[in-house]
């Protein structure tokens, strides 16, 4: 197993490559100008990676955010002077991306990235995640990566399909508490536009209970300390793992540390029983 | 052969308020078609004339049926499936 340790980029999450990516892929498209507004929908780390690169080039952002993320979400985003409009808790990333595009629609200025179909996401980690990979374990057999935006699995996944296509693309998707599929009817669902399901070999749901034991075993037995999106991908991969070995073949499976336990400190996760940690996130967006 | 099926907030008007039921069958589509046997209409809400509808997932011991054999999917004793409507994540 191996870890790809994605905390450390500049502002702490794997978000810094797509958003550099997407911003600037506009710079260069003319969409964003000097002084211009940028407007996205986020449930953090995205948020997070835009506000530190807004304040370097001079733009202003606004953040549409689920109510439902740690406060550390909030103070990040202040931090680096962006505006947050928060969206209801029920319905999750799905309601922000609603009020968002709502919000766009009615501001023709302002300049939506839009994490979850701008190609120029998943392209960020087919310029250099997947090519970083494949240079440092050439040896690689499957890819294990959270499945949000899709933007880490679509563009790792189409560079390995080029490159090395008996690799497995396996994607790790976190089952959140009930509130966050309060939909009022199955027609309001979310499929990223970006999403193409042929690049991916499996796809595994992941609850909070499973994320957060392999959160601390991660951070127990290899002293790495990541958020909980981390260890419901390491669930996922310790499950390709021991298929792996019941069946008696070698795998080298590289897995996506995505961000750093920072952010989640305040919700209690990270000590106590695993049922008052389990129900500390009940309802949050914990990924 | 009797499988537990969790059932989202959104089609528990079908199931009585149930969150989780069991159904029989051997594969996932027969659990479907016994599950509408007993819960009339939840089939309609879960599968079109494609198949799956496109922001349904279901899943059997937590692994998403589109990457196993869909509809077709062998079903075993014992087995958790999970119905949950697609949603944004990141």
């Amino acid at each position: 197993m191996w870890a790809k340790l994605e905390d450390r980029n500049p502002t702490g999450s794997i978000k810094d490559r797509a958003v550099r990516s997407m911003v600037e892929q506009a710079e260069r498209e003319g969409i964003l100008k000097p002084g211009a507004t940028l407007l996205e929908p986020t449930s953090g780390n995205t948020g997070i990676a835009l506000a530190m690169i807004s304040k370097l080039r001079g733009y202003q952002l606004i953040c549409v955010m689920p109510e439902n993320t740690s406060p550390e979400r909030t103070q990040l985003l202040t931090m680096w002077g962006a505006r947050i409009i928060y969206s209801s808790a029920v319905g999750g990333s799905n309601e922000a991306v609603r009020v968002a595009k709502v919000l766009a629609a009615e501001n023709p200025d302002w300049v939506m990235l839009y994490q979850y179909g701008n190609p120029a996401n998943a392209q960020a980690h087919y310029n250099t995640t997947g090519p970083e990979l494949l240079a440092d374990l050439p040896t690689l057999t499957h890819f294990v990566a959270g499945l949000g935006t899709t933007g880490t699995l679509m563009g790792v996944g189409r560079y390995l399909r080029e490159h090395r296509p008996e690799v497995k693309i396996v994607a790790a998707e976190p089952r959140y508490g009930e509130l966050v599929y309060g939909l009022r009817n199955l027609d309001e669902g979310f499929v990223p536009e970006i999403y193409d399901e042929s690049m991916l070999s499996s796809r595994f749901s992941v609850g909070a209970r499973d994320a957060i034991r392999r959160t601390r075993e991660l951070m127990d037995l290899e002293g790495i300390f990541a958020g909980f999106s981390t260890g419901a991908i390491l669930h996922a991969a310790l499950g390709i793992a021991e298929k792996a070995q019941r069946a008696g073949e070698s795998a080298d499976i590289a897995f996506i540390v995505c961000d750093g336990g920072w952010k989640y400190l305040s919700t209690g996760a990270y000590e106590g029983s695993l049922n008052d940690a389990e129900t500390a996130l009940e309802g949050q967006l914990w990924a | 052969m009797s499988v537990e099926v969790r059932v989202p907030t959104i089609l528990r008007p079908l199931t009585g308020g149930e969150k989780v039921v069991t159904a029989n069958g051997e594969t996932l589509a027969a659990v479907v078609a016994d599950l509408d046997g007993t819960y009339p209409g939840i089939s309609d809400r879960l599968l079109d004339d494609s198949g799956l509808r496109r922001f349904v997932n279901i899943y059997v011991n937590d692994e998403d049926v589109r990457f196993l054999a869909g509809l077709q999917t062998l079903v075993a004793d014992q087995d958790a499936i999970t119905i949950l409507p697609a949603v944004a994540g990141g």
